[in-house]
């Protein structure tokens, strides 16, 4: 049985239009017209327990509202969705029981209260029994190394540190889902690896569902088993992320560093970026195997350093929009 | 709904904590609010030195309405912060955050904070009403203890509903309507004055539609023993109060469609 179903997702929003100006503003008000927007357009997907999901895809492709559907914030206007069993807008104080949610740009701790008296508020919210609080309260502690941000208040803390507190607060109640939200944006990248530190134990160890939403293309890479691609209201891609790559393209470059300045001309393969001695080169590895073509290339140019990358993942995101656009 | 009190609790608690931590703002605030409501009272005091009364009703006698409603009024608006804070938080979009958590939103919201500034407002009522039995010199009574006890009560429940339908209006302005300012601030002043020197359809709104008169007017007519002109049931006077807790419930219940509408519209 999945963690999660979703079916045929929709939402649609409708806005309004403002009217330039005073007079305009005047009228808005006796009459309105309004604009529909697809934010979900039929998206269907399942997971599984302890799968490790990135979520991905531009600002206004229907990331945020997925999340706000899935974690019961919104209702859809047609589509099927259970979550454990539930239907997160039917039943929303038993969902939001179990999972757990974590905005990077939003803080769900008290402004004005230290750390610890956030997490003592939290276990009443969520009624965890003193005992289960204890324990997982000191875990986290001790994991996210938080003992001495305690009893700091958190308007006073860090981004890094922040976000460590908020990853400790959204799992005071042990969920077995967590929706995590840009959890590194901002972050430096000693934060940054420790946040995804975190995450990658807390799947591996704790068989937490995690679902990832971000921008930061290395944190889908370091992370993520399988990698859900959206682009206006529709699923574009699912899947492991070699995948994705191979159903974008097959490329690979290769990266020479020359001893001279020359061209370096081959049928097989063609010059995508020039910088002084270094040649990015682009190949398809089923038209020509990776080795002929190195040995060509070093067999008429002199070579000091040469190596083979698969094509970035920005670079495969971004032809997977234009594809779909 | 032990459990809901006792969060109720901690939030307060914590809410009081962090309040203590800017000691000087929260005392400067008090009295600055102590001083403003005690001003406005000697503008009243003032107004009766040159009629000495209105339609009977004397300088001692108003100031008892007037006690009476700040009292009131101070408890509501020190507990409905987070309802009139809402209209921000709907913008900025910190309300799902409340929605994300396993409680309602009207409990965390009532839990946001409890404005202890408005104890300026509180103290100054408390002045003017204990002025006012004293020079009244009223015959206290079991009874009248408990009808004060549940006018107090219950214009507190009122103006939190008040504020509850004032804060559900942003669900859909995005914006608190300072319009339904006219029924909370605009409310205080009214009750201030004996009810029969407005219009019969202000007079009607103000007991039947909005159940001002019935913490305040009402009430206080049968501590003072004075006859109502209006010729309401006596016994109307002793149980009023309590009709404000059904319009409190009526306004949750507004709240309620109000979360409704924000889920499936999303702004």
């Amino acid at each position: 049985m999945p963690h999660i179903i979703v079916e045929n997702l929709v939402k649609t929003f409708q806005i309004a239009q403002r009217q330039p100006g005073v007079w305009g503003a005047l009228r808005g008000v006796l009459h309105r017209n309004y604009r529909q927007i697809t934010a979900l357009d039929g998206i269907s997907f399942t997971i599984e327990s302890g799968e490790l999901i990135g979520y991905i895809g531009p600002n206004g492709a229907g990331k945020s509202t997925t999340v706000k559907v899935l974690s019961g914030i919104l209702v859809p206007d047609t589509g099927r969705c259970e979550i454990l069993g539930r239907v997160p807008w039917k039943e929303r104080i038993s969902h939001v029981a179990h999972i757990g949610v974590v905005f990077g740009q939003r803080t769900q701790l008290w402004w004005d209260l230290p750390v610890i008296e956030s997490f003592d508020l939290l276990r009443d919210i969520y009624r965890v029994d003193h005992h289960q609080y204890a324990q997982t309260r000191d875990e986290m502690i001790a994991i996210l190394d938080l003992e001495s941000l305690l009893d700091i208040p958190v308007r006073q803390l860090s981004l890094g540190q922040r976000m460590r507190c908020d990853l400790a607060a959204a799992l005071i109640h042990r969920p077995s889902i967590l929706f995590l939200d840009e959890p590194t944006i901002g972050l430096d990248i000693v934060s940054k690896l420790a946040v995804r530190d975190f995450i990658k134990r807390l799947n591996q160890e704790r068989d937490v569902t995690v679902i990832l939403t971000t921008h930061d293309l290395d944190d889908i890479e370091a992370l993520c088993t399988r990698v859900m691609v959206i682009g206006q209201g529709q699923i574009l891609s699912d899947g492991p992320l070699e995948n994705l790559r191979a159903r974008v393209t097959t490329e690979r470059r290769l990266i020479v560093d020359l001893e001279g300045t020359e061209d370096i001309t081959d049928p097989d393969a063609s010059v995508v970026l020039r910088d002084g001695h270094r040649v990015h080169l682009t190949f398809d590895p089923d038209r020509v195997a990776t080795a002929d073509l190195i040995a060509r290339i070093t067999a008429q140019h002199p070579v000091r350093d040469l190596f083979v990358e698969n094509t970035p993942i920005e670079e495969i995101i971004s032809r997977l929009y234009a594809e779909n656009r | 709904m032990t459990n809901a009190l006792r969060l109720y609790m901690h939030y307060l608690g914590q809410s009081i904590r962090s309040q203590m931590q800017y000691r000087a703002s929260f005392i400067m605030l008090s009295f600055g609010q102590l001083l403003i409501t005690g001003i406005e009272f000697l503008a009243i005091a003032s107004l009766f030195a040159r009629f000495k009364h209105i339609q009977g009703w004397t300088l001692p006698e108003v100031a008892f309405l007037y006690g009476l409603i700040n009292i009131s009024f101070a408890f509501a608006d020190a507990a409905s912060r987070g309802f009139d804070m809402f209209g921000t938080m709907v913008k900025s979009g910190d309300f799902d955050r409340l929605l994300l958590r396993p409680r309602s939103t009207a409990l965390q919201l009532a839990g946001y904070e409890l404005t202890l500034r408005r104890i300026g407002r509180l103290i100054q009522g408390l002045i003017v009403f204990s002025w006012a039995s004293y020079t009244l010199d009223i015959a206290w009574s079991v009874p009248k203890i408990y009808l004060v006890f549940i006018a107090i009560f219950g214009g507190a429940c009122l103006f939190i509903g008040l504020m509850i339908i004032q804060a559900t209006i942003a669900f859909w302005t995005t914006e608190s309507l300072e319009l339904m300012n006219t029924m909370t601030y605009g409310g205080v002043e009214t009750a201030q004055y004996p009810l029969p020197i407005y219009r019969i359809w202000f007079r009607k709104f103000f007991t039947y539609i909005i159940p001002l008169a019935c913490v305040n007017y009402l009430p206080s007519l049968a501590i003072l023993e004075r006859g109502d002109p209006m010729g309401l049931p006596v016994i109307l006077q002793w149980v009023a109060p309590l009709i404000c807790i059904i319009f409190l419930i009526v306004a949750l219940q507004i709240w309620k469609i109000g979360v409704r509408h924000y889920r499936s519209t999303g702004s």
